[in-house]
């Protein structure tokens, strides 16, 4: 029963995701592909998350947190290179 | 420092052996020794019970901000014709620590349809969805006021 | 066990609820004008959606309390400070507001300021001049 919920919570997610890479490959300047690059990083925690569940493997968790550390990290460099060029 | 350490990471490990106990403990002891001199994090926080009770009020609007902001986001996006007022304003603040400032500007970017943009000294530039009022004063009133006066009490 | 049964559907419908605001987040960010709204819209869905999915875990899988919190923590977090870092980015990089913007203070503060430097400047080259 669980499992068959957090896979319709996947598949959900997973629309989201394709609906943000429109955003990430239209957008119409650097600014609005970082957005969408946020905001794609953030739904993949949740993402990993539930493969988690699926598989019942908690170190899957640690591999999200890692994810979500380096996309923050990601963002901040990219916004200081727009801002003011390395 | 010491304790915010420690604490993440028996969360982390999700055990109380007394292997993991005496590795976290040395680690977390060294990394600020290392890092900071003078981190000044969690100076300015006041640890008396009305500090307390005000820091659990404090989460408690700050979640129910949360989710009301999500459910007017969701209802402008689902709109057809996209009902926003989008505008730059102002607005002042009295809190005085670092720490203090940080929080507040981090909880209004959560709050409904405003977002910090920019901070210069004691004022801090919003972007707002749906400009209500464009002076200084009113504008203050409608978007601090609600967490300013549970972060004075809390850091001052 | 069929408490354990009940704890599972309620985690799995809290998580479903997450995941619809991650794809109403998304679909903000296609629909609104400029980049600041985008950012409006990202930041709040995403934060709340990737907030209620690891609630819904919680329920499922109640020992992963301690490392769900910390996600919880973690995005809580860094997610307000990418946005604001983004969108500072985006307004001295010159990003255009859109047409129907009502106000921008922080455009007349600015304008203020350098009108004001170059007052300076005028005044210290006149006094070398002397």
């Amino acid at each position: 029963m669980a499992n068959t919920l957090i896979f319709i919570a996947i598949s959900i997610t997973l629309l989201s995701l394709l609906i943000s890479l429109y955003r990430f490959i239209a957008g119409p300047e650097k600014a609005n592909r970082i957005i969408a690059f946020d905001v794609m990083s953030v739904s993949t925690i949740a993402l990993i998350a539930f493969i988690s569940v699926l598989n019942k493997r908690i170190i899957y968790l640690d591999v999200a947190l890692i994810y979500g550390i380096l996309g923050f990290i990601g963002v901040l460099i990219i916004a200081r290179y727009i801002e003011k060029g390395l | 420092m010491f304790i915010t350490l420690m604490l993440a990471w028996l969360l982390l490990n999700n055990s109380l052996q007394t292997e993991v106990i005496i590795t976290g403990a040395i680690i977390s002891l060294i990394l600020p020794w290392l890092f900071c001199g003078k981190c000044e994090v969690f100076t300015y926080l006041r640890i008396t019970p009305k500090a307390l009770l005000y820091s659990v009020l404090f989460i408690f609007t700050f979640l129910t901000e949360l989710i009301k902001a999500n459910f007017d986001m969701a209802y402008r996006v689902l709109s057809p014709s996209l009902p926003i007022n989008p505008g730059i304003v102002e607005v002042k603040t009295k809190l005085k620590s670092k720490i203090g400032r940080v929080i507040l500007a981090d909880s209004i970017t959560l709050t409904p349809g405003t977002f910090t943009l920019d901070l210069k000294d004691d004022s801090m530039f919003i972007h707002w969805v749906d400009v209500k009022s464009t002076d200084l004063e009113k504008s203050t009133q409608l978007i601090v006021n609600k967490f300013e006066k549970y972060l004075e009490v809390m850091y001052g | 066990m069929s408490e354990n049964n009940w704890n599972e559907i309620i985690g799995g419908f809290i998580a479903i609820g997450g995941s619809l605001f991650l794809v109403l987040g998304s679909i903000g960010l296609v629909r609104m004008p400029d980049a600041y709204n985008r950012i409006q819209a990202g930041t709040k869905a995403s934060t709340l959606g990737t907030i209620l999915s690891l609630t819904g875990i919680i329920f499922i899988v109640p020992d992963w309390f301690g490392k769900l919190l910390l996600l919880i923590l973690f995005v809580l977090i860094t997610n307000p400070v990418s946005s604001h870092v983004l969108a500072r980015a985006a307004y001295y990089t010159k990003v255009p507001l859109t047409g129907i913007t009502k106000v921008d203070k922080l455009k007349e503060t600015l304008e203020v300021e350098e009108s004001r430097k170059a007052h300076l400047k005028k005044v210290r080259i006149q006094k070398e001049e002397e």
